[in-house]
């Protein structure tokens, strides 16, 4: 089966519903742990052993991270899910949300189960409200079925889960943001520390992971974190979903090994749209630097190959790019992006994102002066790394990535005053 | 004021959160108002802060924060269009100038009768599907052609 875990229900005509989702061992996990009054321990030592790491783009160690949640307050506690995918080019866990909605809630309701937590929240891409409907209709149909609610499965055991719909603020994809957001407040990130486990959504201790990220625990509680771990690579555990998206002729997400080879990707995608030659690969979602197209077609998907390149696996959004793309007017793009969604809390990334798009701007439309390279470079160093969160490296990283491997395209542009590539 | 339906939406917004956090529900209710009215003005706002307990100047914060709150009409079908990178390589300045001729308007304008809006996204994660627009922030109609989108437009002028 090309879909093993994240998508496995995906073969049903109607793949959301509770009962395709339990013809495919749904619900097992919980059962048992819950039966087995399997410890915390030993699920967080399951989680670990999986190998599994953060799928929302930091890649930090799932395992790790729930270790970190107070064992013994007293007080209210929370569960967060990002869904808030807005990183451009990423769209994976939208496919969770529509088509895999139990998995989701079968993986929140074991970490809170895991963490000693009675309320999550899932917070939803505003853009995507039909996966926002999908979610709500799958949480009742769960809360009706015992799956979540006061008394899951008769055990006492208390979780309930609710949506929240976003509305439009890509800076909520950062997990201070979003606890901020579903404050009923504009999407400013904190300052960390303290960080959410210790004080997070309402003050109170808190864990945030990606969708995709609990839709892996299930399976993992279900067939053991070794048999996860062994489907990857070291480093890099378990399968992931990646969207690949752009000039290719079947764009979707596929669920792969970490460590299948991009070459490997590109294939299941249809390759080049056109036949066209191959020119850049974004490996991660927008943030994470631009390689070109023959580095790319001798790595693997996993988080250490692509780092080694000199970019990173991020969110898994592989965005394609064939010879006719201008990579000024690519980069111009993305900058634009970063300007227009700084939430404007630090200096450096509000005044340093619009000053480094009007200069991109200025290269494409012609304008650009030859010292205007190096004094874009000066911009990012001012920005990355000084801002309180990674708003300001997502959008330095692309402008030195595109410059790092297409110097010479910006340069013919700011001699010639038209673009290198005939579009 | 407030209708009965976007007050028993709200209602059952608050449901979601703890009885002291009333404000999580902001989001939401901003969202009820413009599902209704299409737009969010300024008295809109101060209903919200009285039935959420929270200062006007925060409802106005939020509403003026998130990019999908429209704050002026912008027409019976909004149109928003992704033009983010996946959406730009796979054609999303096309979709603009079709869009834009059928219509009779640029981005940020609504037609004279007030039946169209057209506006430029941001990404807005389902790019394995550009290009793409979304009609009225609820529908997402991807992978456009000219001829998909003579379509939508066909169907929108019935209703």
């Amino acid at each position: 089966m090309n879909a093993p875990i994240l998508l496995n229900t995906s073969h049903f005509e109607q793949p959301w519903t509770l009962g395709n989702y339990l013809k495919v061992g749904g619900y097992q996990a919980l059962r048992r742990i819950i039966e087995s009054k399997m410890s915390a321990d030993e699920i967080i030592a399951e989680v670990k052993l999986s190998g599994l790491r953060g799928r929302g783009g930091a890649g930090f160690p799932t395992g790790l991270k729930w270790s970190f949640m107070p064992k013994n307050y007293e007080g209210d506690k929370y569960l967060v899910c990002n869904s808030d995918e807005g990183e451009p080019g990423t769209c994976k866990d939208r496919d969770i949300l529509r088509f895999n909605p139990h998995s989701l809630i079968e993986g929140m309701a074991i970490a809170a189960y895991t963490m000693k937590v009675k309320v999550g929240y899932n917070y939803v891409h505003g853009e995507i409200y039909e996966a926002y409907e999908r979610m709500e209709e799958a949480c009742e149909e769960a809360r009706k079925a015992g799956y979540l609610g006061n008394n899951i499965l008769g055990s006492g055991f208390e979780f309930d889960l609710h949506n929240h719909l976003g509305y439009g603020a890509y800076v909520c994809g950062e997990e201070t943001a979003l606890l901020e957001s579903l404050e009923g407040k504009k999407g400013q990130p904190r300052f960390k520390p303290p960080f959410p486990a210790s004080f997070g959504l309402y003050g109170k201790p808190t864990t945030i992971n990606n969708t995709e990220t609990f839709a892996s625990i299930p399976y993992i509680i279900r067939e053991g974190g070794k048999k996860f771990a062994d489907m990857g690579v070291p480093n890099s555990g378990g399968v992931k979903l990646f969207s690949v998206s752009g000039h290719v002729n079947n764009p979707g997400n596929f669920e792969v090994p970490l460590g299948t080879p991009f070459k490997k990707l590109l294939e299941m995608a249809g390759g080049v749209r056109n036949g066209n030659k191959l020119k850049a690969v974004i490996p991660g979602g927008s943030s994470m630097p631009v390689l070109p197209g023959e580095i790319m077609m001798d790595l693997n998907m996993d988080f250490d190959s692509i780092a080694k390149a000199g970019s990173y696996l991020g969110t898994g959004a592989v965005i394609v790019m064939d010879e006719t793309t201008c990579m000024v007017k690519a980069l111009e793009r993305l900058s634009y992006f970063y300007f227009e969604e700084s939430c404007g809390q630090c200096t450096p990334c509000r005044e340093g994102t619009g000053w480094l798009y009007r200069i991109v701007h200025r290269i494409e439309t012609g304008e650009g002066r030859p010292e205007d390279l190096d004094l874009l470079l000066s911009l990012c160093e001012n920005i990355a790394g000084r801002t309180i969160c990674a708003l300001g490296d997502a959008a330095a990283w692309p402008v030195q990535g595109f410059l790092k491997h297409y110097r010479s395209e910006f340069e013919y542009h700011i001699e010639h005053k038209r673009c290198l590539v005939k579009a | 004021m407030l209708s009965d339906q976007i007050q028993t939406q709200i209602n059952r917004e608050l449901g979601k959160y703890p009885a002291n956090q009333k404000q999580s529900a902001v989001m939401a209710a901003l969202r009820f108002v413009q599902d209704e009215k299409g737009w969010i003005s300024d008295d809109d706002m101060a209903d919200i802060a009285v039935v959420l307990d929270m200062p006007q100047m925060s409802v106005y914060e939020v509403a003026t924060f998130y990019h999908m709150y429209n704050l002026k009409p912008m027409g019976k079908h909004m149109l928003t269009v992704c033009t983010n990178i996946s959406c730009m390589l796979c054609g999303s300045a096309e979709t603009v100038a079709h869009l834009s001729k059928r219509l009779g308007i640029g981005l940020g304008e609504v037609t004279a009768d007030g039946k169209y809006g057209l506006r430029e996204g941001e990404c807005m994660g389902a790019c394995v599907d550009a290009p793409m627009f979304t009609i009225n922030n609820k529908k997402l109609c991807g992978r456009l052609t000219n001829e998909k989108i003579d379509q939508i437009l066909a169907e929108l002028d019935k209703q």
